[in-house]
């Protein structure tokens, strides 16, 4: 085995011979390490500062322009955003949208997952086919949730609407706006649940089944053995989960725009980002101030989330 | 005993191998941006071209018409082919970027705006040769505004409903000539379990077609390009009126029209499903053999006697010549040799849906439906390139695609939709 830098540094523990002082630096890493270190990590930072932070303090800066991606850039303040909350037509779509996408992922998506992975933690027969079935959609792109969403929502062509025998009055899944977004979120959720699933069945199989036992013995039913033993166990996992299902849902994208560019019912902010920027439109300075508001309410996420976390972790 | 691999070895033959791999890479990078064309005063014959005919039908079409070019110049043309909508909507990226030499594109304020933005290079001197094929509405259609020329006119097409004369013929329906005819035959056709005008919108831009249609019936040419200019606001009373009309011809048109989109409602009015289809005569692209002989139109019918029937929405494709292009004057010689009769009647024996810009293209090699609609937009008193090629390509994708698909949802507040184009249409205009 070739000698650990760590082994060989700790008896240097250098002593420094100037007026008598001992001064006991411990070096644990030799120069040739911190080298090493510095470039292993110095890229990878440095990239993050250039292509992710440098780019948003852009974006930032583009939302109070009327930029338009060709011309010079003119500042016009608060413009932007005061447009976006008053006369720009898509945008409280787009918010209810993202809540919506929210609070289905979070209230309906997740603890169907918790309770698929509670079923299937109980070594029944045929578990592991079970578990691949749920988590097969998780491994489909969403942009290609969405065409088959295509294929099985079509008002015309579609598979459900043969399927409920509703030939004569086919109901516009896709095409109707009160509807649309409800058909959309029950393929996200099909998504969602496997995905959860798996990352409980990880968490449950590190429960101490002693703890179960106990419990058991002591008098107390399922639910009770669930809730208050076994969830309070599952704790990081849940901290997982949150965040991969808020992440989920602020990033929502590919599977509405894949179905109908993310129009009619189905508008997004990531989309309406897109539809200003990318599109011909090319409204830099406008496109900027939906994504700084984007960034706003997920930066709040984060920080009402870390404060919660922070205070639990003093008390 | 096992060989085990120590952390410092594996770190150390990672990182040699990123490196190994890069190398290469970074050489070929070099290389291959070191092509630069040739010396001066050969052409370089090797021409990209972008270009969004992605349907099957006029994607071969126009390889076709690329490839006798490159047999009669001795050039290799490479043509990008990107999906249709989704050309439109990078073309800003796009040609910022890295463009193709040269790529299609569409007359009207579209081609002015980029040619205003400098993203486009000006063609006057291909003009010189070509400038005798074109009549005078297609050099107008060419020019942008500081009247320098930047667009070949290629092809046209005229907007009108389309109908299969076989369906009527058994039915005995008769070519509605105004408004009123329209809505009985719509009534006659309900009764007969067919949808009478077929309607999709998924994609957004097809609505555009019945408003301008509607409107240029209502209010005139004028009036039309006019609005689109935003020199008339839209709560103007006579665009109100427009509105009201199609809220009382929407129960004609097929419901759930934002769910469909134009080539399945195509394929419904072939399957005999709908009566008639608004839409431009590329429709005929969803029609095979017989059924493509089966295919007719006519104009939109007139609604004031005063203004009558003489405006023809014909949107004009054609080509520019990208700002950033690598090989501009190779690029040049194409769109001169697309401007010919011969490039254009290669092109349209394969996609028998539109009508060459050359006035001295041969009709004789066109189609039934071909021959109509050149006579058709030769007998127009005014052409329009359509809403979205006239009007300013922002506001067009991302004021009128929601709110017509809104109307489509919901006619009943007609006030509080057009309160809403006109403030967002405000906000773009006058920036």
């Amino acid at each position: 085995m070739t000698s650990s830098p760590l082994t060989a540094a700790a008896p240097a523990t250098s002593t420094s011979p100037v007026g008598g002082r001992r001064r006991r630096r411990l070096r644990r890493f030799t120069r040739r390490d911190v080298g090493v270190l510095a470039v292993l990590l110095g890229i990878p930072v440095a990239l993050d500062l250039a292509l992710i932070w440098a780019t948003t303090i852009a974006s930032i800066g583009l939302s109070f322009t009327s930029y338009n991606g060709v011309t010079a850039i003119k500042w016009v303040g608060w413009r932007n955003y005061d447009q976006i909350f008053t006369i720009y037509e898509p945008f409280w779509r787009a918010v209810r949208n993202n809540l919506l996408w929210l609070v289905t992922l979070g209230l309906i998506a997740t603890p169907l997952g918790l309770f698929l992975a509670y079923l299937l933690d109980k070594n029944i027969r045929l578990t592991r086919v079970y578990q691949s079935v749920f988590y097969m959609p998780v491994v489909l792109s969403l942009a290609v949730v969405g065409f088959i969403a295509q294929l099985v929502y079509s008002r015309d062509h579609g598979a459900l609407n043969v399927l409920l025998g509703r030939a004569d009055h086919p109901t516009d899944w896709l095409g109707d706006p009160n509807i649309n977004i409800w058909a959309v979120l029950a393929a996200a959720i099909w998504r969602h649940t496997g995905y959860v699933m798996v990352l409980y069945l990880a968490g449950l199989k590190a429960v101490d089944p002693a703890l179960k036992e106990a419990a058991v013995i002591d008098g107390a039913n399922e639910r009770q053995v669930f809730f208050q033993v076994i969830f309070p166990t599952l704790r990081p996992i849940n901290i997982i989960v949150l965040v991969i299902t808020v992440i989920e849902a602020l990033r929502a994208f590919d599977i509405v725009y894949a179905i109908n560019s993310g129009r009619n019912g189905l508008e997004l902010l990531s989309v309406l980002v897109t539809q200003n920027i990318v599109g011909e439109a090319s409204r830099i300075g406008f496109g900027s101030a939906i994504a700084v508001i984007l960034l706003t309410t997920s930066t709040g996420f984060v920080i009402a989330y870390l404060t919660q976390i922070v205070r639990e972790d003093r008390s | 005993m096992a060989y085990t691999v120590s952390r410092r070895a594996l770190l150390k033959g990672t990182l040699l191998g990123a490196g190994a791999l890069a190398v290469p890479a970074a050489l070929a990078a070099a290389c291959g941006s070191s092509d630069k064309s040739g010396g001066g005063g050969t052409v370089n014959k090797s021409v990209t071209f972008g270009s969004n005919y992605s349907d099957d039908v006029p994607k071969k079409a126009f390889a076709d018409t690329l490839a006798a070019f490159d047999q009669s110049k001795g050039f290799t043309t490479k043509i990008n082919t990107v999906d249709h909508n989704s050309f439109q909507e990078n073309i800003t990226r796009y040609l910022q970027g890295n463009p193709d030499d040269a790529f299609n594109w569409f007359a009207g304020f579209r081609m002015r705006f980029f040619a205003a933005q400098g993203l486009a290079t000006p063609i006057d001197d291909v003009w010189d040769s070509i400038g005798a094929n074109y009549s005078d509405a297609f050099k107008i259609a060419s020019t942008g505004d500081d009247g320098k020329k930047y667009f070949v006119p290629f092809y046209n097409y005229p907007w009108a409903l389309f109908y299969r004369k076989s369906l009527w013929q058994a039915k005995g329906y008769q070519v509605p000539k105004t408004i009123d005819e329209l809505r009985t035959l719509g009534a006659t056709m309900k009764a007969d379990g067919l949808s009478p005008i077929g309607f999709a919108d998924k994609d957004g831009w097809p609505a555009m077609g019945t408003f301008d249609q509607l409107n240029m019936r209502m209010n005139g040419y004028d009036f039309h390009i006019q609005l689109m200019a935003y020199k008339h606001s839209w709560t103007d009373p006579k665009v109100k009126a427009v509105f009201d009309l199609w809220k009382g011809l929407m129960p004609l048109h097929q419901a759930g029209a934002n769910g469909r989109t134009w080539q399945e409602a195509a394929q419904d009015l072939g399957a005999k499903k709908s009566g008639m289809y608004l839409l431009g005569s590329f429709v005929s692209q969803q029609f095979k053999g017989a059924d493509l002989d089966d295919l007719d139109f006519f104009a939109f019918p007139e609604v004031d006697s005063t203004i009558g029937t003489g405006a023809v929405e014909a949107p004009i494709d054609g080509f520019m010549v990208s700002k950033k292009a690598k090989n501009p004057d190779g690029a040049k010689e194409v769109l001169k040799y697309l401007a010919t009769a011969q490039a254009q009647n290669t092109y349209l024996k394969t996609d028998p849906g539109d009508v060459a810009a050359n006035t001295q293209a041969d009709a004789s090699g066109y189609n039934a439906l071909q021959k109509k609609a050149a006579a058709f937009i030769g007998g127009a008193k005014q052409i329009s390139q359509f809403l979205d090629r006239d009007a300013n390509p922002t506001f067009a994708s991302t004021v009128m695609i929601p709110a017509l698909q809104k109307f489509i949802n919901d006619s009943s507040d007609i006030d509080g939709l057009l309160k809403s184009i006109d403030s967002q249409a405000k906000s773009i205009y006058t920036t």
